[in-house]
């Protein structure tokens, strides 16, 4: 079990080390960042395997004590959340070795071994026990991001990249500072630490840290008002980045406030996340239906989609917790999988553009058919895994008789709906009603991207089929997280 | 716990956010290397009073708290990192255009001002 969790972390870090090494011969440069997150992904669905069957792991690394040392812990609601996220790296570097020659590709020789470093941060992220290598991780996956959004050196990039790099380095310093708070009121930055001292706190200290950190990780996820860096930066991107990006950077903000927020149990700063979550909603839904092109409609969507992550945080109950975890595991593959075909599109028509689109629907039925099923999913339609968590979240938020955000769930909901529409009307149906731009004669390696898309649409199918299943693992993750002491139990010895 | 160095915190942080709110990012540079500075002296000011250097040996009662020591210095090393990037970001945007100024959200604007135009 140790070496599992050191492959998830490690394997990538070695292969992207490897893969700037040998940038020149692409090849060997291709297999290695390949292998690195194959082994990555192979090892965090074993990590899951054994995490549900006997319980929590933790690793002390170098055998310190937890007060001074580093520890990862892998419990349930890592081991669930990991695999998952390993696999959308793994399928999006299908699609960029595929896509890498047309004039969207991100720079191979770059993009490969960056990659290796945000899933070696991202790995670290969800594992770690404490708060500091919380900290380094987001810098890991942060300044890869970067690079990686910027690379390409572009002007609409570097302007966009600005306002994000800025907006991420802030709240970083507020981490940090955030951080010094902390352990000046408990003298440790260990999360099982933290778990006892900060109840004993007096309640305004426990709720500045609380609120504190609510801003850090509610900037990394986009919640209102913190989220206009986003859908202004993301479309700019190349498409394989921007998958990668849309499924997992603000998700991790999200998770990580999921950790911190009910290991420390901030239930007084509930009602204020409800409300903030209500507006994120809202305000993410009517900004997408504005947009005119097909990228900026699903940043949108990140937002809204956030928001209904963070509502079920704020009831602070087990089956708010539970409907957020599934929420969290339902929508990185399914955000991923449109930008995905977000990028096809592009790939097709030579732009993402609503008004310079059109027709597709006889043209590339396939495409019509692998845009359907994740657009339906992300709406919340039956018998797809959007409904699934949209229906845990909801319930939850009933079983709570809060029918202010349930009934602003349901209407960001039909917005959502709406828009996925006019994506579909845009794009599918009808002529082009402008000039198309001139299709590049470079398209890449199609199969490849198709067989990449195809297998993500297939992912999220496999998680509506066992939707059961990961209701029922989800269920005793949040039991775990809300329940003092059990965490905080397993990391002391 | 010195109050020098709490006042030394507040001011840097001060000064930090007002350069941070500058549309030029030479400025913006300059505050987070200000906002850096605080946090690190919050960190240092968190590990409690002085004491001797931490080594092996010393007793316990007699050093300084390492643990914030080893923290500063991690987040030292990354926000001098960050600082070279940004810097390079600057120099790009004005190879464009001549400033570094940061711009709005040009589809944004696009979208607005198509709206003015359907309505007008």
């Amino acid at each position: 079990m140790n070496a599992l969790i050191a492959i998830t972390i490690l394997a990538p870090l070695a292969a992207s080390a490897l893969g700037l090494l040998w940038r020149r011969n692409v090849m060997v440069r291709d297999i290695t960042t390949f292998a690195g997150l194959l082994a990555a992904s192979v090892a965090s669905f074993f990590i899951l395997a054994g995490v549900a069957d006997d319980g929590t792991h933790v690793v002390w690394v170098g055998d310190w004590n937890p007060e001074v040392g580093i520890v990862l812990v892998a419990d349930l609601f890592a081991a669930l959340v990991l695999p998952v996220a390993l696999t959308i790296i793994l399928v999006v570097e299908i699609f960029a070795i595929g896509q890498r020659r047309t004039s969207w590709g991100a720079n191979p020789a770059l993009a490969g071994p960056l990659l290796g470093v945000l899933t070696s941060g991202v790995s670290l992220a969800f594992l770690t026990g404490d708060l500091f290598t919380l900290f380094v991780a987001f810098e890991l996956i942060l300044v890869s991001s970067y690079v990686l959004l910027t690379h390409q050196g572009q002007r609409a990039q570097i302007r966009s990249g600005m306002t994000y790099v800025v907006m991420n380095l802030f709240s970083s310093t507020l981490f940090l500072l955030g951080l010094a708070i902390v352990y000046a009121a408990t003298g440790t930055v260990n999360m099982a630490l933290l778990a006892e001292r900060v109840p004993e706190l007096p309640d305004a200290v426990q709720l500045g840290i609380g609120g504190w950190f609510f801003v850090v990780f509610g900037t990394k996820a986009a919640v209102f008002p913190l989220f206009s860096w986003l859908p202004d930066s993301y479309p700019t991107a190349p498409t394989t980045i921007t998958a990668v990006f849309a499924g997992l950077l603000t998700k991790i903000g999200i998770y990580a406030m999921i950790r911190f927020h009910t290991l420390t149990d901030m239930a007084d700063l509930g009602p204020a996340m409800l409300v903030l979550a209500g507006f994120t909603m809202i305000v993410g839904a009517i900004g997408a239906l504005a947009q005119t092109d097909v990228k900026r409609i699903l940043s949108f969507h990140i937002i809204s989609q956030i928001g209904y992550m963070l509502m079920g945080l704020g009831l602070f109950s087990v089956a708010g917790t539970t409907g957020a975890i599934l929420f969290l595991v339902h929508h990185m593959p399914v955000k991923t999988v449109l930008f995905l075909i977000g990028g096809l599109i592009e790939n097709t028509q030579g732009s993402s553009r609503l008004s310079r689109s059109g027709g597709l629907a006889t043209a590339k039925p396939w495409l019509a058919v692998l845009f359907a099923i994740p657009a339906l999913s992300l709406a919340g339609l039956p018998p797809f895994s959007g409904f699934v968590a949209k229906l845990a979240v909801i319930s939850a938020g009933v079983d709570a008789s809060s029918s202010v955000i349930v009934a602003v769930a349901l209407i960001a909901g039909l917005l959502t709906m709406l828009s996925m529409t006019k994506i579909w009307i845009g794009v599918f149906w009808g002529a082009p009603s402008e000039e198309a731009e001139p299709v590049p004669t470079r398209r890449g390696n199609r199969r490849m991207m198709i067989t990449a898309t195809s297998l993500a649409v297939a992912g999220t199918l496999t998680i509506s089929v066992f939707a059961g299943t990961l209701f029922d693992l989800s269920e005793r993750a949040a039991i775990e997280l809300r329940t003092p002491g059990t965490y905080a139990a397993e990391v002391q010895r | 716990m010195s109050i020098v160095l709490l006042l030394a915190i507040g001011g840097l942080t001060g000064g930090g956010f007002y350069l941070i709110t500058a549309r030029s990012l030479s400025r913006i540079i300059l505050g987070f290397g200000l906002l850096g500075h605080a946090a690190v002296l919050a960190l240092l000011v968190s590990g409690g009073g002085p004491g001797a250097a931490p080594l092996v040996g010393n007793g316990a009662d007699a050093i300084a708290n390492p643990i914030p020591q080893a923290l500063a210095l991690t987040a030292i090393v990354i926000s001098f990192g960050l600082t070279l990037f940004l810097l390079a970001l600057a120099q790009r945007r004005q190879d464009f255009s001549g400033d570094d100024l940061v711009e709005d959200d040009l589809e944004d604007r696009r979208i607005a001002t198509q709206h003015e135009r359907n309505g007008s």
